[in-house]
């Protein structure tokens, strides 16, 4: 662990101008994720700019905002704990509320921030640990959860522990997931990400903030180095939503798979219906193959499965230890069948 | 016959001694320990699994302000005894595991100890390691005698005849992982060599243990050695031999006299070189007849160790105990690994032991068309098949009838996957447990009378079980004195010394030996002492052992729920039912029952430290990637155990409780999942990826 300075600047045009123009220095949100790294010598900045004095901590209703009737806009310092809490964000977005409070623990999202949420690292073992040769850490030096050349592993076909890993999108030089519940449950909302960087405010897509991995697996998003993620915008919805999360203990443990869903039925068919996946891919992954597939079918579960399973046809396993991480197809598919045949069922109650 | 304790405050619940001083933050661990003007010191650890340092580089960590010294097998000092190598520490350029401790940065704050001990460049001459554990290697060997020095195998009758005659076998292969003892608070020690005497705050289960094997491995009288721990923020065994981590710490305190320093592992640290349990392969064989009468009962299990020091644990010698049948075999095979030395963590030996035996006891229930509880109620004995001695109680059978009672188990449909509740699976499972009542040799207690008081002193170990308050209890009713007028002080060399606490043996060992200072006072002193006046005794060998064979027994009752879309297990409910003697104190027994229960249901569902082969590490080496049950995974836990009288184990009536808790409840799990399911796992832990599909 290396000494650095630290700054809780007022001015944000100059902040981010100042980080853009200083390779060594970083954004501290909640310091949940950034912290850990400092201490296990994953980064070593030499300056850590606070941006939970630089950006809001407000959650604002979106009329006027051109938002729409019923969209809100969440600062980019706003806790997990809050939005997880925020009476709107539980009636308008049930899914992103549960998806929040499937993370982490309690005291972990009282610190940790909206930003800082969408931009933590994978959780991968071996990026964790700076004696392993990771790719997305130290660029070319080799991918641990893959087969690493002149390591044999006697007991199968040369992979690392690979649970938590990809099985979709992933590449031969990275198969890490983007392990946020958050992200997931707001890539079902359409949300809009907005950015400022040294020449100005900009707004992505949140299915477009993170990337694939290819082959540049250290570019974890879109975003270039300075750029500030200011907050977020949550379009108005309609339909029920719902994210279950499934993993190896009932709480405190990131996502095997988790399904973040939206469902919207009239006259017996399916009018819209918006699907990602978590504990997949390098980032959220929308299911837009499965959602094509199923606007305009009856809701049953056997159509859900159908459509799941030609979104998952691309789907590829990692054979690791402990029987690798190939068990996450068929979860997926049980989950995501089983998430919308819930969310069919529930008639009662106001479309949320 | 020992002559029995009156029971007074034996039995009672008082409230831990010690609980107000930790939850209101006042009482010190071994990090803590107020001193002056502390240094650190942060481990540097060997990244290569196997081979030889040809060179170490501190100039850039030395360069660094603040940094005091930076130690290495260059430059250590030389220890007076080597012969253990677990504990000779920076003797040698030579590797033995990955993350084995090879150097050290000792510097004026935590913070730049480590960037000095991550500044230490190391290059090394490689060589391949083997980790892997296999029961197909052409390597395994038998051990002279395994942990607790019981034999290594045992063989009576034919076991191969039995199983030839046998109208029902089963013959299976259960595996459990490798785990981690984890507690709470790390390994740490604050030390200081001053004057001749060096100083260790440690976190240990006996600081009369470390006091000798510090004394020896360093060359200095024990009298030099002073230990002190009076609390500790949990071990499980981990903290009951002496580690590389405190000798380092004495090291690194002697390379600056005068001066104190602290050392905590962190927790990856602690992955590497604070103990672990063994991961065991056992085939299980049992041979019956069609009223469940066992004919046979094979146990033959392959495990690691390391291959600098040899531990081996004791996994099947509990099932030579348990059940009755008149052919039996054990046996247990090591394989000697490039990995750390693993060592005791909570019941070593009876915990692996009986997930492979109480499971496979299920399966012969589920074979033969009986109920569980009655084919452990037909196997019952009075004498212990091994031994051949009588027990000197055995409630196996009342404990497995009071839990069947309590958990509701008559309603059940024995038939596997025959109850769902909505999308949930749901089953049921029992286990039995057992452990051993283990006396010490060696302890020694003195008791005063100073200021209108009774004063009980002994260097023995509270790991946050609740030894301040029940010895307390053990010597007022052994001085026939009100609770509140006695005084108990324990965790310091400066008091006489006492066993390590393991083997769930505390209770027992010192228990035994305030019982025998307090009569020795009351002999001399009478009933109306003078301040002042002091006894010191020891504990005696109980002489009960020629003739009876002691162990407390439990039964445990399990509800586990799985969801049938995603194979995820729950488990409601939980029922321990024990008889382990006269409980001590109610309260604090059942928070040790209620917490072996959950680790053990923390063994079924989820630990597991997943050995990376290519590397020769544990790779989810914390506690967000080794799971532990959490809150959220534990229902009721209902804690119950009988009145169970035994005049022959101890003037108490006691049996050790600590470690019992533990012991079968993965079995329970696993059986009540296999109800629920259908599909019966033999490999720990029970993960979703097992059951789906
Ligand atoms: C034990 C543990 C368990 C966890 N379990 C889960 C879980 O189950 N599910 C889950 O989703 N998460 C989980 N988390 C992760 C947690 O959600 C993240 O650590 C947290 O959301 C990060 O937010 P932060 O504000 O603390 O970010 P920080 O640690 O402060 O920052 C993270 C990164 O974002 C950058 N950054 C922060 N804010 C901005 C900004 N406004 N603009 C640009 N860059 C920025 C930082 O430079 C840094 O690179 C867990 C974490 C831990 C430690
Ligand atoms: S999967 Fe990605 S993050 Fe993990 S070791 Fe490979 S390159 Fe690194």
């Amino acid at each position: 662990m290396k000494p650095f300075a630290y700054q809780a600047p007022g001015d944000v045009v100059d902040a981010v101008r100042s980080v853009a123009e200083d390779p060594a220095a970083v954004y501290l949100g909640g310091g949940t994720n950034l912290v850990d790294h400092l201490k296990l010598g994953i980064v070593s900045p030499d300056l850590l700019v606070d941006v939970t004095s630089l950006t809001s901590a407000e959650i604002t209703d979106g009329d006027g905002g051109g938002l729409g009737v019923g969209g809100l806009s969440v600062g980019a310092a706003v806790r997990n704990s809050d939005l997880a809490a925020d009476p709107r964000v539980r009636e308008r977005f049930r899914v992103l509320s549960q998806a929040l409070l499937a993370g982490a623990s309690g005291q972990l999202r009282n610190m940790a921030t909206t930003g800082g949420n969408l931009l933590q690292r994978t959780r991968c073992v071996y990026f964790q640990n700076v004696s392993t040769p990771c790719n997305k850490r130290e660029p070319g030096s080799g991918c641990s959860a893959l087969a690493v050349p002149g390591r044999p592993a006697p007991t199968h076909d040369g992979a690392g522990w690979t649970r938590n890993h990809a099985i979709l999108g992933a590449s031969e030089h990275c198969v890490a997931t983007h392990p946020s519940d958050m992200a997931v449950g707001m890539a079902v909302l359409d949300a809009r990400v907005r950015v400022l960087g040294p020449d100005g405010e900009r707004v992505i897509p949140l299915t477009e903030l993170h990337r694939l991995p290819g082959d540049a697996p250290e570019r974890d998003t879109v975003l270039e180095h300075g750029d500030l993620i200011t907050g977020v915008e949550l379009p108005p919805m309609r339909g029920r939503s719902a994210y279950r999360k499934v993993r190896d203990r009932a709480s405190y443990a990131f996502a095997l798979v988790s399904v973040a869903a939206v469902l919207d039925v009239a006259d017996g068919v399916v009018r819209d219906v918006r699907v990602a996946l978590g504990g997949v891919a390098h980032k959220p992954w929308r299911a837009t193959r499965a959602e094509e597939q199923l606007r305009g079918a009856a809701p049953t579960p056997a159509n859900f499965r159908a459509a799941i399973e030609a979104e998952l046809t691309d789907a590829r396993g990692v054979d690791g230890l402990d029987g690798g991480n190939a068990f996450k197809i068929p979860l997926a598919a049980a989950t995501v069948t089983a998430v919308l045949r819930d969310l069919a069922a529930s008639e009662t109650g106001d479309p949320r | 016959m020992t002559e029995m304790l009156e029971h007074q405050a034996i039995g009672r619940g008082p409230a831990r001694r010690d609980g107000v001083r930790k939850v209101t933050g006042t009482a010190p661990y071994a990090y803590e320990h107020p001193v002056e003007n502390p240094a650190f010191c942060h481990p540097v650890q060997s990244t290569v699994g196997r081979g030889r340092i040809t060179a170490i580089d501190t100039s850039a960590a030395l360069a660094l302000d603040g940094v005091l010294a930076v130690l290495t097998p260059d430059d250590a000092e030389r220890l007076a005894n080597t012969d253990d190598a677990e504990l000779a520490v920076l003797q040698t350029h030579e590797v033995a595991f990955r993350g084995q401790i090879i150097g050290a940065a000792v510097a004026e704050t935590s913070e730049v100890a480590r960037q000095a001990a991550d500044l230490v460049a190391v290059t090394y001459d490689q060589a391949p390691h083997d980790v892997v554990l296999s029961d197909s290697r052409d390597d395994l060997y038998r051990p002279d005698a395994v942990n607790g020095g019981f034999p290594t195998d045992s063989n009576e009758g034919d076991i191969e005849a039995a199983l030839a005659a046998a109208e029902v076998t089963v013959t299976q292969t259960y595996t459990t992982a490798m785990y981690h003892q984890n507690p709470l608070e790390p390994h740490t020690t604050t030390a200081r060599s001053e004057d001749g005497v060096l100083t260790l705050w440690d976190s240990t289960q006996g600081v009369h243990p470390v006091r000798k094997a510090v004394a020896k491995v360093l060359g200095l009288e024990p009298d030099a050695v002073h230990v002190v721990c009076p609390y500790v923020g949990g071990a499980f065994g981990s903290k009951g031999q002496l580690k590389a981590n405190t000798v380092l710490a004495a090291m690194a305190a002697r390379a600056v006299p005068g001066r104190s320093v602290r050392l905590a592992l962190t927790r990856q640290q602690m992955f590497d070189v604070a103990g672990y349990r063994t991961p065991t392969i056992q085939h299980v064989t049992l041979a019956a007849n069609r009223d469940g009468t066992l004919t046979g009962i094979a146990h033959d299990v392959v495990e690691q160790t390391a291959r600098i020091k040899e531990f081996a644990e004791q996994t099947a010698v509990s099932t030579r105990s348990l059940y009755a049948a008149p052919n039996r075999r054990t046996s247990h095979r090591l394989a000697a690994l490039d990995v750390g030395v693993p060592s005791w963590m909570r019941a070593p030996g009876e915990c692996p032991g009986m997930f492979g035996t109480e499971v496979a006891m299920d399966e012969l229930a589920q074979e033969l068309g009986m109920d569980p509880v009655e084919l452990r109620v037909v196997n019952d004995t009075e004498i212990d098949p091994d031994s051949g001695k009588p027990f000197s109680s055995r409630n196996l059978v009342a404990c497995l009838r009071e839990g069947a009672q309590r958990f509701g188990w008559a309603d059940r449909d024995p038939a596997p996957r025959s109850r769902r509740e909505g999308n949930q699976l749901v089953g049921t499972g029992v286990a039995s447990s057992v452990y051993p009542v283990y006396r010490m040799p060696k302890s020694t207690a003195t008791v005063r009378f100073s200021g209108g008081r009774y004063v009980a002193e002994i260097g023995a170990a509270d790991l946050g079980t609740g030894t301040w308050t029940s010895l307390a209890q053990i010597a007022a009713d052994a001085l026939g004195a009100d609770l509140a007028s006695v005084e108990v002080r324990i965790g310091d060399t400066r008091y006489p010394e006492a066993s390590v606490a393991g083997g769930s043996s505390g209770m027992t060992t010192w228990g035994s030996a305030v019982v025998e200072a307090a009569r020795a006072f009351r002999a001399k002193f009478g009933a109306d002492p003078s301040d002042g006046d002091e006894v010191e005794a020891a504990v005696q060998a109980n002489p009960a052992t020629d003739d009876y064979a002691m162990f407390a027994f439990g039964a445990h009752f399990v509800e586990a729920r799985v969801d049938a879309d995603t194979g995820e297990v729950r488990v409601p409910r939980m029922l321990g039912v024990f008889a382990a003697g006269k409980i001590i104190n109610a309260r604090l027994a059942r928070s040790q029952f209620l917490g072996g229960m959950t680790m053990g249901l923390s063994m079924a569902l989820h630990e597991t430290s997943v050995m990376d082969p290519r590397f020769g590490h544990v790779v989810n080496h914390d506690l967000a990637e080794y799971h532990i049950t959490a809150n959220a995974d534990v229902g009721e836990i209902d804690v119950g155990w009988l009145d169970e009288h035994d005049p022959h184990v101890n003037a108490m009536g006691s049996k050790g409780i600590g470690e019992i808790g533990i012991v079968g409840a993965a079995a329970a799990v696993s059986n009540a999942v296999h109800h629920a399911t259908g599909v019966r796992v033999r490999e720990l832990p029970i993960t979703l990826d097992k059951l789906l599909g």
